[in-house]
């Protein structure tokens, strides 16, 4: 907080100083991950898509660095690309209180047995978000405190938002199509 | 001036009538449903209860526990996952006991009938039903009429007449 507040706050700054930000994440994805950062196109807010082993170093980066301060996860959710892309991506939406700014990053995960690291230890509000994508999705999430299913009871069958999901015919006897 | 209960009271101090009428008088006269809402029918059922609708004219006053309840009005979406703990309530209130299924989602699943893999099609899957409240939300004004359908219901209700073991039995005349 004390780093940030040294800061001059983005939002009274004219508007065509707000791509400074973005420059700032690109090179700190650069630096981090040693690749150049990869930009999704028209994206709004601005995105970068990150590979799945450096998304806990690049996240830890954008919450300390004193010239982006993301601390807070504002959503978690994630897509099905369906069994012919044969991926899934998780989104990450980060948003900076000083700065008054928000981005997204963009993880792709092979579609069967997608596994990613878990944000918990940076933001607590990763907990519940990342237990929805892991109940809709069945995207494992390593060192998860509590990984459970957060909507769907405990003892359901299938990840309902998978393209290929196709429910049972009963839930504990009861007939599940009208 | 005295009401009409009085007078004829002081007429000889005897009411003669049948104990079916005055058992299910005193007992449609004071149905206390259970404090309970799924979804936005729910804000209805609570509207039900404010001085504009009055509920309680009913002689309804909401009740926080299932064993002192008469009647159970399920008002909003029932999830699978809710499903198990509707049927636990139901199963804790004494008897007599009736149930309002009110608005479309309880009533046949409502705009989830065909994708809503996570909702039951109807509450009469899990528990018996006594009246339907059509309406997504239904007004208090739909509510009410449910609720005098279900006390012309207990009007009728006879204990000379078990209607419930004729139906088990497929007895019952047509």
């Amino acid at each position: 907080m004390k780093v940030a507040q040294s800061q001059p706050l983005l939002k009274n700054l004219p508007a065509n100083k707000m791509p400074e930000l973005r420059a700032i994440v690109n090179d700190l994805i650069t630096h981090v991950t040693g690749t150049p950062a990869v930009e999704i196109m028209n994206s709004t807010p601005p995105g970068f898509v990150i590979p799945k082993e450096h998304l806990i170093s690049v996240c830890h980066q954008l919450h300390q660095h004193s010239g982006t301060y993301f601390d807070m996860l504002s959503n978690v959710t994630g897509v099905d690309h369906g069994p012919e892309t044969g991926t899934m991506e998780v989104l990450y939406h980060l948003y900076s209180i000083p700065f008054h700014a928000s981005i997204v990053l963009k993880v792709i995960l092979p579609r069967e047995g997608g596994e990613i690291e878990s944000l918990v230890p940076i933001w607590k509000s990763a907990n519940w978000l990342e237990r929805e994508v892991f109940d809709m999705f069945g995207i494992r999430f390593i060192n998860h405190p509590d990984l459970r299913r957060i909507l769907m009871p405990a003892d359901w069958i299938g990840f309902p938002l998978r393209k290929d999901y196709h429910h049972e015919e009963t839930y504990r006897g009861i007939k599940i199509d009208y | 001036m005295k009401g009409l209960l009085d007078q004829q009271f002081e007429q000889g101090g005897i009411i003669i009538t049948k104990i079916d009428d005055l058992l299910n008088w005193s007992r449609l006269s004071s149905l206390f449903p259970m404090t309970f809402g799924l979804a936005c029918c729910a804000i209805e059922f609570m509207s039900t209860g404010t001085t504009v609708y009055d509920m309680d004219r009913f002689g309804m006053a909401p009740r926080a526990t299932p064993r002192q309840a008469d009647v159970m009005i399920v008002s909003g979406t029932v999830t699978f996952k809710m499903a198990d703990r509707i049927k636990q309530l139901y199963e804790q209130m004494a008897e007599p006991r009736y149930v309002i299924s009110m608005g479309s989602c309880s009533n046949c699943g409502g705009p989830y009938w065909q994708h809503g893999y996570h909702v039951v099609k109807g509450v009469d899957r899990i528990i018996p039903v006594d009246v339907y409240v059509p309406g997504c939300p239904p007004r208090p004004e739909a509510l009410i009429g449910g609720i005098l359908k279900l006390h012309e219901k207990i009007r009728n209700e006879s204990r000379a007449k078990p209607t419930a073991i004729e139906k088990l039995t497929g007895q019952q005349n047509a």
